[in-house]
């Protein structure tokens, strides 16, 4: 199973971050990508630019609409995301929970939908 | 065939569903790997044994006849309808593999199924409501109809509910697995939360069908011992069985004739049920000698202290607040905290446990919570202090939701009137 892990945290808190703090985060974001990847779980990975970077892109009746930022306001944003290959829900959990975000964010964890192949 | 035979194994039969249906279905969710084809086969089965147990005779091992014969209906029917359906037969080829590579059932790997059954069903992934419904309608065999009456619903909701619980299973692969070492403790905990829920909806709610009540009370009592029988050191589950006995050897008490609350103190003793008191309190008993004790254990030896003693009077309230001063150690809460100042009271007198009432009070969560006003009321009353004693019982059934607990605090009113 494949599971697409989304790392929602405030992104007001990471730019409020001293810089050893916001070091020793990184740190950690590299240790587990480096160890689950050599595990094979981790099948890829990026984090994103804060949202004020974000466009919405949307058509309705053939006509495009583009607006600034993400759709809504809330107090947690994307700020990256894991492809993990996982057993099951238990494991994708497990190796969720070892994402540093998860002790200040939240992970949302979402199989991928697989679209059967002739 | 003698009609008498064919009489006897259609009784064996209906026996032998009521005692193992949800034991064979459980066992062929893990076999055939999906909820829906394990009732269809299961059903299938049992279908079976009423054709041929009449003249082959009740076979030695009912349960796992069952199981094999409902592998091998699902397998049948994947190649029946793989004719009108291509991805059927991918399934029939599916479970045959299977049953090459696991063609024997023990009775060890069977009652796990059961364990798997009830970890599924209870996985935190799926919403607490989910969960219970889940449960009730899986592992307990109630129908959508039942589960809806029971929590004030409606049959397409909770069907629903089932429903999408079912496809999360299924999409998200939450694993049909007793939980490792590590995750026991957490997921146990779930368990027996969703049991208990199930217990004191039973148990506590005023309004709904009383039948059913009374089914979800016996139907989470008979969950407790299936998991002890499976589960028999872990002192939790001894706790919360002990617990749930305790509160209901006191259900034909708990209301007057007339439907009204009883209190503690007023209830007539003599009819509390003394078989479940003394299966209570060896249970909790053997939780203490586990040496791994939580709140239900504790509340259990709480409940145990009030089941053994003759009135309120003579119960031993020195120790009950003792297990109370553990029960705020390892799970503190506010409504344990008022539970202890009322034990205070009955031991050292109503000031000192007014004090306590108090200074929870004051440290606010219980502000919106009738029962916490209703014993200040008390406390004030019995020390005389009538008007201050009047404005909290007043307090109180402002907050009271449930009829006969507003009309027990109106009669407290009119007695101090």
């Amino acid at each position: 199973m494949k599971y697409l892990c989304l790392i929602y945290e405030n992104e007001q808190a990471w730019a409020a971050m001293s810089q050893p703090d916001a070091d020793t985060m990184l740190k950690e974001y590299h240790a587990f990508t480096d160890g689950y990847t050599k595990s094979g779980h981790v099948l890829g990975s990026n984090a994103l630019q804060p949202t004020h970077t974000a466009t919405t892109v949307r058509v309705r009746n053939g006509k495009m609409s583009t607006t600034d930022g993400p759709f809504a306001e809330t107090r947690e944003q994307l700020g990256g995301y894991y492809l993990l290959e996982a057993k099951d829900l238990n494991e994708a959990i497990q190796i969720a929970a070892k994402i540093p975000g998860a002790r200040t964010g939240g992970i949302e964890v979402r199989p991928i939908m697989e679209f059967p192949r002739d | 065939m003698s009609e008498s035979s064919t009489d006897d194994a259609r009784a064996a039969v209906e026996l032998i569903y009521r005692a193992e249906s949800r034991r064979v279905l459980a066992s062929l969710i893990r076999l055939l790997g999906d909820f829906d084809r394990a009732e269809e086969a299961m059903h299938d089965a049992f279908a079976a044994a009423l054709q041929q147990w009449p003249s082959s005779g009740v076979p030695a091992n009912p349960r796992a006849w069952l199981v094999s014969a409902g592998r091998f209906k699902a397998i049948d029917s994947a190649r029946r309808t793989a004719r009108f359906d291509a991805s059927q037969s991918l399934i029939a080829d599916m479970l045959e593999q299977r049953h090459a590579a696991q063609p024997e059932l023990d009775d060890e790997s069977l009652d796990d199924d059961w364990l798997r059954l009830i970890f599924t069903c209870c996985h935190p992934a799926l919403s607490p409501d989910a969960q219970i419904a889940l449960t009730l309608r899986e592992v307990c065999d109630l129908t959508t109809e039942q589960v809806a009456r029971a929590f004030l619903s409606t049959p397409p909701t909770i069907a629903q509910r089932i429903v999408r619980a079912k496809a999360k299973i299924r999409d998200a692969a939450i694993p049909y697995a007793i939980p490792t070492r590590a995750d026991m403790p957490d997921r146990l905990d779930a368990v027996l939360h969703v049991i208990y829920l199930v217990f004191t909806e039973g148990y506590s709610a005023t309004s709904g069908d009383a039948v059913v009540r009374t089914e979800l009370t016996r139907e989470s009592i008979r969950l407790g011992r299936l998991l002890l029988e499976l589960l028999p050191d872990e002192g939790e589950v001894s706790g919360l069985l002990a617990l749930m006995l305790l509160h209901d050897s006191r259900r034909a008490t708990r209301t007057t004739r007339a439907g009204e609350i009883a209190l503690l103190a007023e209830q007539d003793r003599g009819l509390w049920d003394r078989g479940e008191i003394a299966e209570g309190t060896q249970l909790v008993e053997r939780s203490m000698r586990t040496g791994r004790v939580g709140p239900y254990a504790v509340q259990a030896a709480i409940a145990a202290l009030h089941a053994e003693a003759v009135s309120a009077e003579t119960t031993d309230w020195a120790q009950i607040m003792g297990l109370y001063d553990v029960l705020l150690r390892i799970a503190p809460t506010p409504i344990v905290e008022l539970n202890r100042a009322v034990a205070v009271a009955m031991r050292d007198g109503a000031d000192a446990g007014l004090k306590l009432v108090d200074e929870a009070l004051a440290r606010g969560g219980l502000d919106s919570y009738h029962l916490a006003h209703a014993a200040r009321a008390d406390l004030l009353a019995q020390l005389g202090r009538r008007a201050d004693a009047l404005a909290a019982y007043e307090q109180a059934r402002a907050l009271a939701r449930l009829e006969p607990e507003r009309r027990f605090l109106e009669r407290r009113l009119m007695e101090l009137q």
